[in-house]
């Protein structure tokens, strides 16, 4: 009996993350929820700019390409269009809270029926390792290479709480993959922000505290170890908006 | 009785299934590179597997199948 | 037979979108087009379709895209500033090879500019409006019933070639009243699109809307054909009006509001005698190269009268390989030339034969 097997919901295509990279995890989770779901037939996915970019080669449902930080304007789109098909965005820090801040905080005001990952690392991984909007103070980057300094570079963002002040979204839950207990909520999470939508249940983003073992210039297991000592004091876990109904 | 499978060629030898092992049953091979040039992980003793699979939830890289 | 309706141009482009079958419109308020939105947004809830304010013109655009990779019909409509802001987005469409109709009323620039009427995005247009190798299908309407005809064709040629098109017009026309007799209810879905992504119900492999080619040689391979489909355009689909050039020794090249004012002093012109006469592009993309280049071995001097400081001009120059000179006629910030002014550049014209 198989107990853990690559879901049907992911091409044959090899992920082309760095070693240790949890993109490879999150798609999987993504993909199992869509398994679980029966949803692959009527699932469009929108692919965002950033180390994720090839997403729409790793997903066996239609996808579709976005510019930069547009993904949830595409995806009001879609929806619009398709209100019976599952549309998702899978954005990295960059895209969703840096060029498209503004995209995401509409589709979350007017509360479309659409499902978010949102992959916080604290960095752009694509380009190099640049300073995210998700960054930490102190943190060094490419672009903050004194360490992240408040006084001109401003402050880390928090996406959950920022949009827990809106009306609009019905679901909004921050994770991590850190460890096989949080994969395993994350996991849930990333279901139920799926099956929100099938449901009709509104805006759903999980927030997926995640690594970037090449541009924080850490091991894939320390790099799993400072998402617990460094980013979940800032970005605490737990779900910011559950509606029911 | 667990059986593990691994798609070799597939693994980057990022040592994430290594650390997650309860009983410290995997290692990267010291021996063999994959064709990728990565090591690829291995088990020593397969008979004490107890199939629970934290190795491939860690994984990123769909290289484990586990089977009970 | 339609009936006939006293409208504004942005309504008859709103209008005509709605009887093209196009059910999706996204749009922000810019001077001088948001009549566009404001009547879309009371028109499309009512008939079952989609009007939502963007968040942003760039928003806008997005949305467009979203509708047209399921492939429906999608339009926006935004002015200068705003189209600056759509131009990533209208490159994206091109490079992923969707249909779509953007709507510029153009309005005076460069910058925030003024909100009075100009041609001045006559270059962006043409050129292709955003970066990369790409044009858009350009229409420049010049009366409130082209406003609605054009829309249609827009959409028309859109569906056929796979491409966004752009309803380019000056800002007179978005608010000019005149009567319309409205185009028939079209069907939206008469080429099929099996390439959109619709879901692919179990029933086929992924479709992949997109335009990231990371090798070279396939994305070379991919500027060509797009480029392939372009000639089809040019050879098929240029579309002018020739407006008293059988025996005229001058020909005025305009568009929009300004080819109505040339009309009226074409009209005085020959009543006192000069042989003058119009070629008015109505696709400014494809750009109607080959009566131009014909009127060249017929008239001594072309006048080119737009409102921007000379960017058809330029394109009238290369049809016609230099042959004669073209004589400009610029009116910028919202001006707008009087037919008194343009009599004056023909009757110069004609004084100076061409020397």
């Amino acid at each position: 009996m198989v107990v853990f097997e690559k879901p049907k919901s992911l091409t044959d295509a090899v992920f082309h993350y760095c070693p240790g990279c949890t993109h490879g995890i999150v798609h999987r989770l993504v993909a199992q929820a869509i398994d679980e779901l029966g949803i692959e037939g009527r699932t469009i996915g929108i692919a965002p700019v950033g180390c994720s970019v090839l997403a729409y080669n790793y997903f066996t449902c239609d996808m579709i390409e976005a510019s930069h930080g547009r993904a949830p304007a595409v995806a009001t789109g879609v929806k619009r269009s398709l209100p019976d098909k599952i549309v998702f965005t899978y954005q990295g820090d960059g895209d969703l809270a840096s060029i498209g801040m503004c995209e995401t905080i509409h589709a979350a005001a007017r509360g479309e029926n659409i499902t978010i990952i949102f992959i916080n690392n604290a960095i752009y991984g694509m380009t190099g390792g640049q300073m995210a909007p998700t960054s930490l103070i102190g943190q060094i980057t490419q672009t903050s290479p004194y360490g992240r300094d408040a006084d001109t570079q401003g402050y880390p963002i928090r996406v959950c709480e920022l949009l827990s002040e809106l009306d609009g979204p019905a679901y909004l839950e921050r994770v991590t993959v850190n460890n096989v207990k949080n994969v395993n909520s994350a996991r849930r999470a990333i279901k139920k922000a799926f099956q929100n939508q099938v449901e009709g249940k509104g805006f759903s983003l999980i927030e997926v505290v995640s690594s970037c073992p090449t541009n924080w210039g850490m091991t894939p297991q320390k790099a799993l170890q400072w998402i617990d000592d460094k980013m979940l004091p800032y970005y605490p876990l737990g779900v910011y908006r559950d509606k029911e109904g | 009785m667990a059986k593990l499978t691994f798609e070799e060629e597939l693994c980057k030898g990022c040592g994430l299934c290594v650390a997650a092992c309860p009983k410290h049953l995997l290692s990267l091979s010291q021996h063999r590179l994959n064709g990728k040039g990565h090591s690829p992980v291995e088990i020593e003793k397969p008979e004490e597997c107890i199939g629970c699979a934290f190795c491939a939830t860690m994984c990123p890289d769909c290289v484990i199948t586990v089977e009970k | 037979m339609q009936e006939k309706v006293l409208m504004k141009g942005n309504e008859a482009i709103a209008e005509a979108a709605i009887l093209a079958g196009c059910r999706h419109y996204f749009g922000y308020p810019i001077t001088p087009q948001t009549e566009v939105a404001a009547y879309m947004a009371k028109k499309m809830p009512k008939i079952g379709g989609v009007f939502l304010q963007a968040e942003s013109e760039i928003a806008a655009i997005n949305m467009v895209y979203g509708v047209a990779s399921t492939g429906k019909r999608a339009m926006t409509s935004s002015s200068s500033p705003g189209i600056s802001l759509k131009c990533e987005g209208i490159s994206y469409l091109a490079g992923a090879d969707l249909p779509a109709l953007i709507v510029n009323v153009q309005r005076g620039g460069p910058g925030l500019g003024g909100i009075q009427p100009s041609q001045s995005d006559y270059f962006l247009a043409t050129r292709g409006p955003g970066h990369g190798d790409f044009h858009v299908i350009v229409l420049a309407p010049a009366s409130v019933q082209e406003m609605a005809d054009m829309t249609i064709h827009g959409f028309e040629l859109a569906d056929k070639y796979r491409m966004p098109a752009m309803l380019l017009a000056d800002g007179t026309m978005g608010q000019m009243m005149e009567p319309v007799t409205l185009p028939e209810p079209h069907d939206p879905n008469l080429v099929p699109k099996p390439w959109a992504t619709t879901g692919t119900e179990g029933k086929r492999k992924h479709n992949i809307v997109n335009s990231l080619y990371l090798s070279p040689a396939e994305l070379e391979q991919l500027n060509f054909q797009r480029f392939d489909r372009y000639k089809e355009i040019e050879k098929n689909e240029t579309l002018w009006e020739e407006f008293q050039m059988d025996d005229a020794e001058i020909c005025i090249v305009s568009t929009g509001i300004t080819s109505r004012v040339s009309r009226n002093a074409i009209v005085e012109a020959r009543r006192q005698g000069i042989k003058v006469g119009m070629i008015r592009p109505i696709t400014l993309w494809p750009f109607p190269k080959a009566p131009l280049l014909k009127a060249a071995d017929q008239v001594h001097t072309f006048i080119s009268v737009e409102l921007n400081m000379g960017q058809m001009r330029e394109d009238i120059e290369l049809a016609i390989r230099c042959k004669k000179p073209v004589v400009p006629c610029n009116r910028v910030g919202g001006m707008i030339p009087s037919p008194d002014e343009v009599l004056a550049k023909i009757k110069e014209a004609n004084e100076k034969g061409g020397l």
